[in-house]
């Protein structure tokens, strides 16, 4: 009871620290055609960038909230006090020794750094509106491999990404996908060449700073034919007792025989709205996998969506949702099979306490030509607590009889016999939780690169932390 | 260690569950080096006084008390009782899916012998000879714990724990049960390796005396009721065996006998 009482004092979220303000440009709080004109103005972009910003803008302004998720933390959510675009470095540095020194200090603690020197070909670190830092590795560079940040990629390569830009995910798809189109700033931009494998990770973190900040991330990842490329991304953000609001849109090509793999670990602070829309595009015998954790946020509802287009393509999506007090994650996963020989894989885990919910939200559909398609859907949910919600919203909905759909389902509480088998090996009652849960992640976890594995089972013990009394 | 402390002492146990009494006044002391088995009939409180030992939270002390090398248990908390030296070998070992044999036995050698003593090629050699005495095949490690194992697999892994977890005391809940011949004889191995020449003491709790072949008891206590009504060297097994219970419980509730509290 003491320690759920220092908890409380202190806080369990580690990365809850914020450093001083020093905008170098900073937006008036507030959303308007202007605000959205303003930041393409400051980026110099194309016409067309502009134009379909303005369009998006006006989407936004008349789309209707979802209906789904959690409809009254969504009305709860003041557009007109957050803040659409903030510089904090007017510089994208190739050295960490010439980021200012309070952003470079925050991303030491994060440990992003020394992630970089041990086991990823490139790292970019944004700070709010813009990255801070960006950096890959040379032998990359040299087989052609892009990785910008998405205002770079903009810049330095305008016809690939008019080609793809809202390909994937249209501004129309959703309120928040158009918002993230109206303001969009940072994010990666990646092409892998036809036949080049990229083998360590590509990272990339992002970093919210201010008090009620909108972070609008956009990111594009191309992988031609042949290719393969695993990238990894994680955020977090200061705990303020106001919210902010993190919409990212993510648009995935995995051109004929491509590999994509894409693996989000998200911790922002309890005070995070995160909105995002992920989808891919796999052509012929091509692959993508979701790799998804979700631990912070206030709200978060992301289901990441794969579109099987070519004939054997295929998807994975793996996630793991944690929803403690006062937190809602609407996660799930989305898979259309258009074409035939499609095979697609949803796991979900999901873990809820002190009164936290947890939502599994998953579509899949094949569509009436495709045909011998197979389509394996597990979710499972862990409740530690009473006053602690889970709920599955699954949806099948198949058009080609030959298709082969396996659907499993299972909710689960910690039993008091497991914890005292547990604490008789010498565990006290907390470590033995963290053990049941870091288990129930596990499926999760070994998807991971090590670190990020490590990072996650050491996340959830301080989330179990004075969990028990 | 101390002659006049035994391993485990007992006084006076009062125990039970939602307010049904189901220990009555348990007296048992184990000294260092010796191994002692209770039996009795399904019911009789063998499992409780196990679980009151480890310190399962469901059961209530009303009276008495259990210490350990003289020092009182029953303050502690399950895993201090581990870290002390108490060990339980369970009926019914759970399962926990997604943890790993290996990390978790890494961890709990850690948590009770220290992280010296769960690292480098030591605890390797430790752990690889231990699992050779048990015969587990080394795939074993990767699988998680108690996870679709067999009831023989199970008894094993909580013998395997055993060995490198080294207790000062020794509790098997119905070890036996569930294994063939072959797994008794090997899971003995693992008992007599862990307790004979120690300072440690064991106790196996059985209802019927075959592992009782395998591990030489010291002592035989017999458990009716939630009482010890007749102890005895290794033959009191052998005459259980013969005889049943029957006789006991009316030598402990003879028809005109006297009903104390």
């Amino acid at each position: 009871m003491a320690a759920k009482e220092a908890r409380e004092a202190v806080g369990e979220y580690k990365a809850g620290w914020h450093d001083p303000e020093n905008a170098t440009i900073r937006f008036d709080f507030g959303l308007s055609e202007q605000v959205v004109r303003d930041i393409s103005a400051l980026k110099n972009e194309p016409d067309w960038m502009t134009e379909i910003r303005v369009k998006a803008f006006h989407h936004f302004e008349n789309r209707p909230m979802p209906t789904w998720g959690n409809m009254s933390m969504l009305e709860e959510i003041d557009f007109d006090s957050i803040c659409y675009y903030l510089r904090s470095s007017d510089a994208t540095e190739k050295d960490w020794e010439d980021v200012p020194e309070n952003i470079r200090d925050t991303f030491d603690k994060l440990g992003i750094p020394e992630a970089e020197q041990k086991w990823l070909s490139g790292v970019t670190a944004q700070y709010e509106s813009e990255a801070v830092y960006h950096s890959i590795r040379e032998d990359l560079e040299q087989q052609g491999v892009i990785f910008l940040d998405m205002d770079s990629g903009l810049k330095e390569y305008p016809e690939l990404v008019k080609k793809w830009f809202c390909s994937v995910v249209p501004y129309q798809d959703n309120k928040f996908s158009a918002l993230n189109t109206a303001v969009w700033s940072g994010g990666s931009f990646i092409y892998v060449p036809k036949g080049v494998h990229v083998e360590m990770p590509v990272q990339a973190y992002f970093r919210i700073n201010a008090k009620n900040m909108g972070q609008f991330e956009r990111t594009l990842i191309i992988a031609d034919e042949g290719s393969s490329i695993h990238y990894v991304e994680g955020c977090t953000a200061p705990t303020y007792s106001t919210d902010s609001l993190h919409s990212a849109v993510v648009e995935l090509i995995a051109l004929p025989g491509a590999h994509i793999r894409y693996s989000t670990v998200q911790n922002w602070s309890a005070n995070v709205y995160n909105l995002v829309t992920k989808r891919g595009i796999a052509h012929e015998n091509a692959k993508i996998e979701w790799v998804d954790g979700n631990i912070g946020s206030k709200l978060t509802m992301k289901y990441p969506a794969v579109i099987l287009k070519g004939e054997g393509s295929h998807a994975e999506v793996i996630s793991v949702a944690y929803s403690g007090k006062g937190q809602h994650q609407d996660a799930g996963a989305k898979i259309h099979h258009l074409a035939s020989n499609t095979t697609s894989k949803i796991l979900s885990k999901s873990i809820s306490k002190d009164g936290g919910r947890g939502s599994y939200r998953g579509m899949v559909s094949v569509s009436p030509k495709a045909e011998n398609c197979k389509l394996n859907v597990v979710c499972d949910a862990l409740i530690l607590d009473d006053g602690s919600r889970s709920d599955t919203y699954p949806t099948m909905e198949v058009a080609n009889p030959s298709a082969r759909c396996e659907h499993e389902a299972s909710v689960s509480k910690v039993s008091d016999e497991q914890l005292f088998y547990l604490m008789s090996r010498g565990h006290s009652e907390e470590e033995a939780l963290a053990m049941i849960v870091n288990g129930f992640f596990e499926p999760f976890t070994r998807e991971l690169p090590m670190e990020y594995a490590v990072e996650l089972n050491k996340l959830m013990a301080l989330e179990m932390e004075g969990s028990i009394g | 260690m101390a002659a006049d402390k035994p391993v485990l002492g007992i006084s006076n146990l009062h125990a039970g569950i939602d307010d049904t009494p189901i220990l009555r006044g348990i007296e048992l002391e184990i000294p260092a080096g010796e191994i002692h088995a209770i039996m009795g009939r399904n019911g009789s409180g063998k499992t409780t006084t196990a679980n009151i030992i480890m310190g399962h939270p469901d059961f209530e002390v009303t009276d008495g008390g259990v210490q350990l090398d003289g020092e009182n248990l029953l303050d502690m908390e399950p895993w201090e009782r581990a870290r002390a030296g108490v060990f339980l070998s369970f009926q019914y070992p759970q399962a926990v899916p997604g943890l790993q044999v290996g990390n978790f036995l890494r961890k709990s050698v850690a948590a009770i012998r220290g992280e010296d003593e769960a690292k480098g090629a030591e605890f390797r050699k430790k752990l690889k000879d231990a699992m050779i005495e048990l015969d587990i095949d080394r795939s074993f490690l990767g699988r998680y714990v108690n996870d679709g194992f067999s009831g023989g697999e199970k008894k094993r892994f909580e013998i395997l724990q055993l060995m490198l977890l080294q207790p000062k005391l020794a509790i098997l809940d119905e070890t036996d049960s569930g294994l063939d011949i072959d797994g008794i004889r090997t899971v003995a191995k693992g008992i007599n390796a862990a307790v004979r020449g120690t300072d440690s003491g064991a106790l196996i709790i059985t209802h019927y005396s075959r592992i009782l072949e395998h591990v030489q008891p010291d002592r035989v206590h017999v458990l009716i009721k939630g009482r010890i009504v007749k102890s005895g060297g290794p033959e009191l097994a052998l005459e259980l065996e013969e005889r049943g219970y029957d006789w006991l419980e009316e030598e402990a509730n003879p028809p005109n006998g006297n009903m104390e509290g």
